[in-house]
C-alpha cells in the first residue's frame, strides 16, 4: 500500500472539514466565469483562515497567499495554485546526505509524549524487514517503565535491546549500545531518548553529551537526529524544531498521529523557516503504521476531494 | 510559557503610550498586533475574530478614547475580556461527590494522563485524602507497569487485578475501594483518538460502570488548533468536567487552552508544570491572564517560595538585609532555595516584569552557571563568606582555582553580588530602587521575606547577577 493509501485509509475515519471548506472556496473561486479575474478578498480570508486552522503558521500562510494572490491565473485553478505553492516550499528544502560509516547510528530526539519510543519500535521492524539487522537502545533511563515499553516493542520487532536501569546514566547507556552493537554486527542503531522540553537548559545540555559519547564510540555518529513531532502541535513545533536542530542538530523529522483529525500544518511552516526534511510519517499504534514522507502525497492528501 | 504573546500585546500597547490622544486608526494598529500575537499562540482563528471585535467595541468606547491614559484603559479592556473567555470558575475538583469519589482521566496519546494521575494521587494525599489508583490502560506497552512505578514513588496504593479487561479493572477498583475504605478513586485510561469509536465506545463503557464525579480531559499545553476538535468530541460523546493542562513548564503559549475554554465551555481544573509528581497546581484564570499581560504571576510564585523556604530562615534573612548584612553565604543559601522551588525557567518566568524582556529566551541563566557559581563561593573561605570585602587579589585566584574558573569569573561574582547587595537593602528599607523602576512595572515584592532583587540591567541576566553568555 502507497503512502497516500495509507494516508487516506488512517484519515477516512473522520469527515474533513478543512477539505469540505477546501472545496467551497475552490469551487467558488474557479467557477468558469471566474477562472480569469482577480481572486477576490473574500476567498482569500477564506484560504487564509484554512491555513491557519491546520497551524501552518503565519509566515508560510502569508507566502502562500501572496503568491496565490500575486500569480496571474491564465485559467489556472486555485487548487492547483495553493498546492504548487506548498509543495515549492516543500521542494527548497534539500535531502540531507546519508553518511555511509558503519554502524549507522540515529539518535530520536522530541518533547515528552511525542512518539518517540513507538517510533523506534516501528522503525526497528521496517528495517528488519528490509533485511538490515538493527539494535535498539534504551536511553530513557528518566520516566516510569520507559524502558519496559521499548522492551515490549524490541520484541515485537525481533531485535535486540540494550538497556540500562531507570535512573543512570543515558550517556553511558548509548556508548555500551554503540559497543554491542559493533561486537555483534548490528546496524543500524536505533537511540531512543527521554522525551524533554527544549526550556530545559540542563537536559538540552544532556542530548550534547550523548551525542559527544557517541561520536567518541563510533566515528561521526550520531549520522542521524530523528525529532519526532505529535501532528497535533500548534506554533510550538516550530520551536521545538529550532532549538533541537539548534543543540541536538537534527537531520530529519518524523511527523506521528497523522491518523487523528490534525493535518500537521507546522510541517509546512519548519519546511518554510528553517529547511529541515520530514522522513517518516506515524499512522497509527501499529508496528506497521510508520511510512516514508513524500512532500507530494502529503500535499495531495492535504486537499483531496475525498479522502 | 507566555512570553513572546505578552511581549507583543505589551509591544502593541507600548506605542500607545505616548499618544495624549487615541484615534480609532491607534486602536487597529494595536489591535493587528493582539490579532497576530493570539495566532501565533495557537487561539483558534475563530476565537480570536470574536476576542477581536469585543476589544474594539469595548476600545472605542468614547470614555475609553478621550480618557487620559488610553493605553492603560486599553489594557484593562484586554485584560477584562481574557478573564472573560477563562471564566471565573475556581480551578480543582468538583464540589459535591459522593464517597468514594471517581476521577476518570482521559485524553489523546502522550498527552500526561498516566503522570497527571501520580501527580493527583499526591496532591489529594495532602488534602488528607487516601486514593486508589488504577490503569485501565491495556493498550500501550508497560503502560500498567508504568503507574504502579508511580504509585510506589508517591506512596499510593495501585490496584492490578489480574483480569486486562478495562471495564473490569476500573469496577474492580471501585469495589476494591468501598470494601478497603479508600475515599478516591483515580483511573488512568489509554490514549485515544476521539474519531475511534472502538476505544470511544470503551470509555463510554468505563464510565458507566464507575460513575465518575470529575472526568479531567489531559491537554497538552502545546496543541494546535487540532485542540478543539478532540475536546468537543470527548465532551460530546463522554462528558468532560474539567481539563488538565499539562507541560505549561515549556514555552508553549498555550492559546489552545484559551479556545478550548471558550469553544468547549470547560473549565481548566489543573496545570502540570513539570515531569516530577509535585508539579500540579490548580488552575487561577487571574493568574494566567496577569501572566500573558506580563504582569508576573505573582501569587503563584509566593506559593511556591514558601513551599520551598523556612519560615524562620526567611525572617532572619529579612533581619539581615534590612540592616545590609545580606553575605554571600546567605547568597547561596537563596540559590540553594531557587533550586527547590523548581527549574530556574519557570520561576523566572513568574517574575514580574520579566515576562516583559523579549531577550529573556537568551538571558536565560542556565543552571550550568548557576551551578559554578556555587562552586565559586564554595571555595571561599567562612570568613570570606561572611565579609566580602576581604577577597583581595590573590584570594580572587586562590578561589578561582579552587573552583576550576577564572579570576574574571570570580570578579564578575562579586561585583554582580555587591550590586545585587545594593539593591535589596533598598528593597529592604521599603524604597524602591530607581534602576528596578525603568523598564518594568512595580513589582509586587512577595511577602514572607523572600528576597527577589528586583533588578533588571540591560546587559546582565534577568538576576543582574548571572553573567548571561
Ligand atoms: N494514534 C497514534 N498514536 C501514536 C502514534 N505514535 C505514537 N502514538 C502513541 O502516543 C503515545 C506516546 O507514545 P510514546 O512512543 O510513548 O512517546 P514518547 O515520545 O516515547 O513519550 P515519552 O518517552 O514519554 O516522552 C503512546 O500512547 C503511543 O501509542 C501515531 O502515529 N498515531
Ligand atoms: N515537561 C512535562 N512533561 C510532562 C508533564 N506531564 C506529563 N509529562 C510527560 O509527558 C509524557 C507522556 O506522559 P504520559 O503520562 O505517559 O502520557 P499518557 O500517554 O497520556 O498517559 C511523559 O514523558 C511524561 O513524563 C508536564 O506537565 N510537563
Ligand atoms: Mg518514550
Ligand atoms: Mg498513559
Amino acid at each position: 500500500m502507497g503512502f497516500l493509501d495509507r494516508l487516506r485509509e488512517g484519515l477516512s475515519r473522520t469527515k474533513q472539514q478543512i477539505v469540505e471548506r477546501f472545496e467551497q472556496i475552490v469551487r467558488e473561486a474557479d467557477a468558469p466565469e471566474r477562472r480569469t479575474t482577480e481572486i477576490n478578498p473574500d476567498t482569500v480570508e477564506a484560504l487564509e483562515e484554512l491555513l491557519l486552522s491546520a497551524d501552518v503558521g503565519v509566515p508560510a500562510t502569508e507566502r502562500i497567499v501572496t503568491a496565490v494572490r500575486a500569480r496571474a491565473r491564465a485559467g489556472q485553478g486555485l487548487r492547483d495554485l495553493v498546492k504548487q505553492e506548498i509543495l515549492s516550499i516543500f521542494e527548497s528544502v534539500e535531502p540531507v546526505p546519508q553518511p555511509t560509516a558503519r554502524p549507522h547510528v540515529v539518535l530520536i530526539v522530541g518533547v515528552n509524549g511525542t512518539g518517540k519510543t513507538t517510533t523506534v519500535g516501528k522503525l526497528a521492524n521496517a528495517l528488519k524487514a528490509s533485511g538490515k539487522d538493527p539494535l535498539v537502545c534504551a536511553a530513557d533511563t528518566f520516566r516510569a517503565a520507559a524502558v519496559e515499553q521499548l522492551a515490549v516493542w524490541a520484541e515485537r520487532a525481533h531485535v535486540d535491546l540494550v538497556r540500562a536501569k531507570e535512573g543512570s546514566d543515558p550517556a553511558s547507556v548509548v556508548f555500551d549500545a554503540i559497543q554491542v552493537g559493533k561486537a555483534r554486527g548490528r546496524d543500524p542503531i536505533l537511540i531512543d531518548t527521554a522525551g524533554r522540553l527544549h526550556t530545559r537548559v540542563n537536559l538540552m545540555s544532556e542530548l550534547d553529551k550523548i551525542r559527544r559519547v557517541a561520536a567518541r564510540a563510533a566515528e561521526g555518529a550520531p549520522h542521524e537526529v530523528l525529532l519526532v513531532l505529535d501532528a497535533t502541535v500548534g506554533q510550538n513545533g516550530l520551536t521545538q524544531a529550532r532549538e533541537f536542530t539548534s543543540v541536538a542538530g537534527v537531520t530529519g523529522i518524523v511527523l506521528t498521529k497523522l491518523d487523528g483529525t490534525a493535518k500537521g500544518g507546522v510541517a509546512v511552516a519548519i519546511a518554510h523557516d528553517l529547511k529541515v526534511p520530514i522522513r517518516y510519517v506515524g499512522v497509527g499504534e501499529g508496528i506497521d503504521d510508520l511510512i516514508p514522507f513524500s512532500a507530494r502525497d502529503y500535499v495531495d492528501a492535504l486537499f483531496q476531494a475525498s479522502w | 510559557m507566555f512570553e513572546s504573546f505578552s511581549t507583543r500585546i505589551q509591544g502593541a500597547l507600548q506605542s500607545l503610550r505616548g499618544e495624549v490622544r487615541l484615534t480609532p486608526d491607534h486602536i487597529e494598529a494595536a489591535l493587528r498586533e493582539i490579532r497576530l500575537a493570539l495566532l501565533e499562540a495557537d487561539v483558534n482563528f475563530k476565537v480570536v475574530s470574536a476576542f477581536i471585535d469585543r476589544v474594539r467595541d469595548r476600545a472605542m468606547d468614547q470614555a475609553v478614547l478621550k480618557s487620559l491614559s488610553p493605553a492603560q484603559q486599553v489594557t484593562k479592556v484586554v485584560r477584562d475580556e481574557l478573564l472573560a473567555l477563562f471564566g471565573d470558575a475556581e480551578g480543582g475538583l468538583r464540589k459535591d461527590a459522593p464517597t468514594p469519589r471517581v476521577i476518570l482521566l482521559l485524553g489523546l496519546q502522550g498527552s500526561g494522563k498516566t503522570t497527571t494521575s501520580g501527580k493527583l494521587g499526591k496532591w489529594l494525599t495532602r488534602q488528607g485524602r487516601h486514593p486508589l489508583m488504577v490503569s485501565t490502560d491495556v493498550r500501550r506497552p508497560a503502560a500498567i507497569e508504568q503507574l504502579a512505578v508511580l504509585g510506589t514513588k508517591a506512596d499510593i496504593r495501585v490496584y492490578s487485578p489480574e483480569t486486562m479487561d478495562p471495564v473490569a479493572r476500573a469496577a474492580g477498583a471501585l469495589a476494591e475501594a468501598k470494601a478497603k475504605g479508600f475515599d478516591t478513586v483515580i483511573v488512568d485510561t489509554a490514549g485515544r483518538l476521539h474519531i475511534d469509536d472502538d476505544l470511544m465506545n470503551e470509555l463510554q463503557a468505563i464510565k458507566d460502570a464507575v460513575r465518575p464525579t470529575d472526568l479531567l480531559y489531559v491537554a497538552d499545553a502545546m496543541t494546535g488548533n487540532d485542540a478543539i476538535k478532540s475536546a468537543g468530541e470527548f465532551n460530546r460523546r463522554i462528558g468532560v468536567t474539567g481539563v488538565v493542562l499539562t507541560k505549561l513548564d515549556g514555552d508553549a503559549r498555550g492559546g489552545a487552552a484559551l479556545s478550548v475554554v471558550s469553544v468547549v465551555g470547560v473549565p481548566i481544573a489543573f496545570v502540570g508544570s513539570g515531569e516530577r509528581l509535585e508539579d500540579l497546581e490548580l488552575f487561577h484564570p487571574d493568574r494566567i491572564v496577569s501572566r500573558l499581560l506580563g504582569m508576573g504571576d505573582v501569587l503563584s510564585l509566593i506559593e511556591k517560595a514558601e513551599q520551598a523556604i523556612d519560615q524562620n530562615d526567611a525572617e532572619e534573612l529579612e533581619e539581615r538585609l534590612r540592616k545590609n548584612q545580606f553575605t554571600l553565604d546567605d547568597f547561596r543559601n537563596q540559590l540553594k532555595t531557587l533550586k527547590r522551588m523548581g527549574p530556574l525557567e519557570s520561576v523566572l518566568g513568574m517574575i514580574p516584569g520579566l515576562g516583559n524582556m523579549k531577550q529573556l529566551a537568551e538571558n536565560k541563566p542556565d543552571e550550568k552557571q548557576m551551578g559554578r557559581i556555587e562552586a565559586i563561593i564554595s571555595s571561599m573561605t567562612a570568613g570570606e563568606r561572611r565579609d566580602h570585602t576581604v577577597i583581595n587579589g590573590s584570594r580572587r585566584k586562590r578561589i578561582a582555582k579552587g573552583s576550576g574558573t577564572t579570576v574574571e569569573d570570580v570578579n564578575r561574582l562579586l561585583k554582580q553580588f555587591t550590586e545585587m547587595r545594593r539593591v535589596l537593602q533598598m528593597i529592604g528599607q521599603g524604597a524602591r530602587p530607581a534602576a528596578a523602576v525603568k523598564g518594568m512595572r512595580q513589582p509586587a515584592m512577595p511577602q514572607g521575606g523572600f528576597a527577589m532583587p528586583g533588578k533588571k540591567r540591560k546587559k546582565g541576566g534577568p538576576w543582574g547577577l548571572i553573567k548571561t553568555r
